[in-house]
């Protein structure tokens, strides 16, 4: 039977109210439940788009990238040195966290790190020597994004870094990262010196061969799906907290480590390693959210964001119907807590591909999961529900692998669409790290930040042509 | 006295936000008027009246927010003021308690509901409406300025998925016992309404609480409905409903009279049912309605409650002697208040908040004591006055029209241009009699009669002064359950001098009968 307006009649009414709060008081008053929308009219210039001109149903193409990305099984199943297993990669490229950009305009942190790598790789001697190779256009730059690899904060990929391999398994794509160095005076967040040095080598030299050895013997590899879904149960958000997911990883990986390892003083080296580093985890988190986005990719007429990725200069964002037009605006500064003997005005723009992880339905996106992350990007426990709560007026969908337990197991905020963010003027919400802008200092704070306007702006107007 | 104003470009705020800022600005020492209104033309024309609109007020497009204060103290302070309390009221939204940016949002959050109000500015209000109904909620539009395309998409919607598309400009609905937007606390009980009027069914479902009469269903279907263009879609869906609804035993249909064409569909639709209906088509010919054993035709919105009232049972005497027996009461009221005006004092003038209450008076006036009355929502175009700001001869105002309501609330909400509007007409030497409506219930402003009761005061010492005496008319649309309550605001008013009548009908003939031989 179709629906009939008399089916209304003695059921118990609730409201939503949109507009004038009076209008929604009377209801109170009367004990009938009411939800009051927080409305504000749309930005100028922002219309509601539904079909392409070519005739595609846009709401049609976003449900099949939710569907993709939500289908996406992304497994670790090994690892390799950077030159020999990311397609296209040559011995005189440096990968880099964001849209592209030149060496010249490069913030100071990404070209320490770019330096650092140079000096690492044994390209050049010292750091001034590096300055001078990066600036000769012998060495090419380019996104991580454009080769199916994301990187934490200045990103910075070389060829002799050891990647963990990312594979999903539903659509047979690869995705890559470089192994997270820990917090502090680390490479990627621009720290140099030679404690530096000897980390990444040790991390090149002991750290991979060791794990990547207990992986072989792993023929099902670790499901990273399956370990992020557990740890957003566990306060993680996946993003800037992996305490839980880096425990998780252990455990995983632990009895093969014991297996395959002769040496008792080596893996006792890699197990503390790892447990010292809270942000082991997020290596993998962030190319797992890669390898379960890429698939999306080139979905005609679809809206929603496949990456959002700065570099310390830019902010960009590409999306799934538009997957080769990057929309950039300048990068923002985080309101955060720095630790001790830092402040805001030593603080570099946003920086770093892990944006990834809200791109793909979680981190920030999940802080309702993370409630104690705040003590590390500031604010209090309740700043996270509400972040999560907001997240949802511009996300497309839910994620039906990843939950909240405090919001009744809701699935996380999924599929960021520019439509959504530009109609409720609602930006994305990242927590980041903050790297000091000055090249060799490295990380001093973390905390939280919008995404710039411009972007979606340029992005919407983009797409609205082809409406 | 300095009068200054600041324009704030593209700064959104709610009406009712707006009032209050302006209302707290009033109260500041020194302050003579204030206003802090959108830069719309019916805003900048209000500005004018008041002495407030500066240079730089009149630059103001329709997205700018115009702050202006009139005062012999500090202005920049004031302004200062202004800006702070718009702040605030900013900030207090900003609680730890979540609130939803969306329909979308919201339904997520209470996947249960089942009706959407909607008042947000009418170029928005078509978007939102659709979101609404896509997700499966009723609507109550309350918001003006919707296309009449928009209007019969979402009707026609609507009507395919079994849903009411109340509106645009639907202030009033009564679902399942539960009062939306500006309705009025109401039994449940037997009668059935649809009205293409809102204040109309305020007062059809108030004058059948005061008989102690309940309803099943109030549906308002907006005032637009019954015209050609949109074809009666809600007006006819809401008749089926009623009729096949097994509470409701008696129908009561209330519109202006609608084109031939419409009137005879929605005579069509009622002789499918037996169930009994009144219809009010206000200021009708009333030759034109169909007889059948079924139809009750009555011509004015005291006539219908009190013969659906009849109809549903109650204990009354017949509505035309009742009504009979009310007019020979006011004739000796008349008669007592007559000698206290002087012979130049020829001229009604009428201030409503509510149109349809406007439009029975003007009809009464018409029918029964032939007076040309003019207006801005005249019977037809014959009786369209010329400045809606300016009263000449007999001149009744609807203050809910759209002119005066874009960016910023409904007289009914804020009483305070009807007040500025009130001693400007008592100001005029020929002005025998002001007639206003006092509407509460839920959405009203929380005591109307303590304001307009002050406004009346402030008159009266005012034309007394100038040796004149002013006739003050109301009545009130309402019951005992509503928050301000019937008795009290009847006192109220009754307390400042007004006469107070038992039906806006009965106000009517009482303000006549001041103006006529």
């Amino acid at each position: 039977m179709s629906p009939k307006i008399n089916d209304l009649f003695g059921k118990p009414i609730k409201v939503v109210n949109v507009g004038l709060a009076s209008m929604a008081q009377p209801m109170r008053d009367q004990n009938i439940p009411v939800v009051d929308v927080e409305w504000q009219p749309p930005k100028e210039g922002i219309i509601r788009l539904h079909v392409t001109k070519s005739g595609v149903d846009i709401d049609a193409a976003n449900a099949e990238v939710c569907k993709r990305i939500k289908a996406a099984r992304p497994v670790l199943v090994g690892m390799g040195k950077a030159i020999d297993v990311i397609p296209g990669y040559h011995d005189h490229l440096i990968l880099h966290a964001g849209p592209p950009i030149t060496w010249e305009r490069m913030c100071g942190p990404q070209k320490a790190a770019v330096m650092g790598a140079l000096v690492y790789e044994g390209l050049a001697k010292d750091e001034t020597e590096a300055e001078k190779l990066a600036a000769s256009g012998k060495i090419e730059f380019a996104p991580c994004h454009h080769y199916h690899t994301v990187g934490p904060m200045a990103g910075i990929v070389s060829p002799s870094m050891p990647v963990f391999i990312i594979e999903n398994k539903t659509y047979g794509n690869k995705a890559f990262c470089t192994q997270n160095e820990g917090l502090g005076k680390v490479l990627r967040f621009g720290g140099l010196g030679p404690e530096v040095y000897t980390r990444l080598k040790w991390m090149e030299t002991v750290l991979y061969p060791t794990l990547n050895k207990a992986l072989q013997s792993m023929p099902d590899g670790i499901d990273i799906k399956a370990l992020i879904a557990q740890a957003l149960h566990m306060g993680d958000d996946c993003h800037n907290r992996n305490r839980a997911a880096t425990s998780l990883f252990l455990r995983a990986i632990g009895p093969a480590l014991a297996r395959t390892n002769k040496d008792n003083e080596v893996l006792a080296k890699v197990i503390e390693f790892i447990d010292k580093n809270d942000h082991f985890f997020l290596n993998l988190s962030m190319p797992a959210g890669k390898a379960a986005l890429e698939p999306a990719e080139g979905v005609e007429g679809s809206t929603i964001l496949t990456v959002m990725a700065r570099n310390g200069t830019d902010f960009g964002i590409r999306m799934a119907g538009m997957p080769n037009t990057w929309f950039t605006a300048p990068a923002g500064m985080v309101q955060g807590l720095y630790f001790p003997g830092f402040s805001e005005a030593d603080a570099n723009p946003d920086i770093g591909d892990s944006t990834v992880t809200e791109t793909a339905g979680y981190g920030g996106f999940a802080m309702a999961a993370a409630p104690a992350i705040v003590k590390f990007v500031g604010g209090v426990p309740s700043d996270a529900t509400a972040c999560t709560m907001e997240m949802y007026e511009i996300t497309f969908d839910e994620h039906d692998g990843f939950s909240i337990p405090s919001l009744n197991f809701r699935g996380t905020p999924l599929g960021i669409d520019v439509r959504k963010v530009m109609e409720t003027g609602i930006l994305p919400k990242i927590n980041t790290g903050i790297s000091h802008k000055n090249p060799g200092v490295g990380g001093i704070g973390a905390g939280i930040l919008r995404a710039p306007e411009k972007c979606f702006r340029d992005a919407f107007d983009a797409f609205r042509k082809i409406c | 006295m300095t009068v200054k104003t600041v324009i704030k470009t593209s700064e959104y705020h709610d009406s009712v936000t707006l009032m209050l800022v302006a209302k707290e600005l009033t109260k500041l020492p020194g302050v003579q008027d204030a206003a802090v209104v959108m830069g719309t033309d019916s805003n900048k024309a209000i500005l004018d009246q008041s002495g407030l609109l500066t240079a730089d007020a009149k630059k103001a497009t329709p997205n700018d927010l115009v702050i202006a204060v009139k005062t012999d103290g500090d202005v920049d302070a004031a302004l200062a003021e202004a800006d702070a309390l718009l702040a605030k009221k900013q900030s207090s939204d900003n609680g730890a308690e979540f609130r939803p940016k969306t329909v979308r949002g919201a339904v997520k959050g209470m996947n249960d509901a089942n009706v959407a109000i909607i008042s947000i500015a009418g170029r928005y209000a078509a978007d939102e409406a659709w979101e609404c109904l896509k997700r499966g909620l009723h609507v109550l539009l309350f918001s003006d300025n919707v296309s009449v395309e928009d209007e019969v998409a979402l009707k026609k919607y609507a009507r395919e998925h079994g849903l009411l598309l109340m509106g645009p400009g639907a202030g009033t609905a009564i679902l399942n016992g539960v009062a939306l937007a500006f309705a009025n606390v109401i039994p449940a009980g037997p009668v059935g309404i649809v009205s293409a009027a809102g204040t109309g069914l305020q007062e059809t479902s108030t004058l059948l609480g005061k008989k102690g009469v309940g309803i099943t269903q109030g549906i308002g279907t907006g005032g637009r409905d019954l015209k050609k263009e949109i074809g009666g879609i809600m007006f006819l869906e809401g008749i089926k409903a009623l009729q096949d609804d097994p509470d409701t035993k008696v129908i009561l249909l209330v519109s202006k009279p609608p084109a031939p064409e419409m009137a005879k569909m929605v005579y069509d639709q009622v002789l499918k049912s037996k169930k009994p209906t009144v219809v009010c088509l206000l200021g009708g010919d009333p030759k034109s309605v169909v007889v059948a054993p079924q139809i009750y035709p009555v011509n004015t919105l005291e006539e219908a409650g009190l013969l659906a009232a009849k109809l549903a049972g109650a204990q009354i005497a017949d509505p035309k002697t009742v009504i009979a027996k009310e007019t020979a009461e006011i004739k000796e009221i008349a008669k007592t208040l007559k000698p206290k005006l002087k012979k130049t004092q020829k001229y009604l003038r009428g201030l409503f908040s509510g149109g349809t209450l406007c439009y029975e008076s003007q009809a009464i006036w018409r029918d029964e004591n032939e007076l040309e009355v003019l207006s801005n929502a005249p019977l037809d175009k014959h009786y369209q006055i010329a400045d809606s700001n300016k009263s000449e001869k007999h001149t009744t105002i609807d203050l809910g029209e759209e002119e005066f309501t874009v960016g910023r609330p409904h007289p009914m909400i804020d009483n305070d241009l009807r007040i500025r509007r009130l001693l400007l007409e008592a100001k005029d030497p020929e002005v025998a009699v002001i007639m206003f409506d006092v509407v509460i219930g839920y959405g009203a402003h929380p005591d109307p009669a303590a304001e307009l009761g002050d406004a009346v005061r402030k008159a009266r010492e005012l034309v007394a002064k100038e040796g004149r005496e002013i006739i003050f008319v109301s009545s009130v649309t309402g019951t005992e359950g509503d928050p301000q309550g019937l008795t009290r605001t009847t006192q109220t008013l009754k307390s400042a001098g007004v006469i107070v009548c038992n039906s806006n009908a009965a106000a009517s003939r009482l303000t006549a009968l001041m103006v006529t031989e």
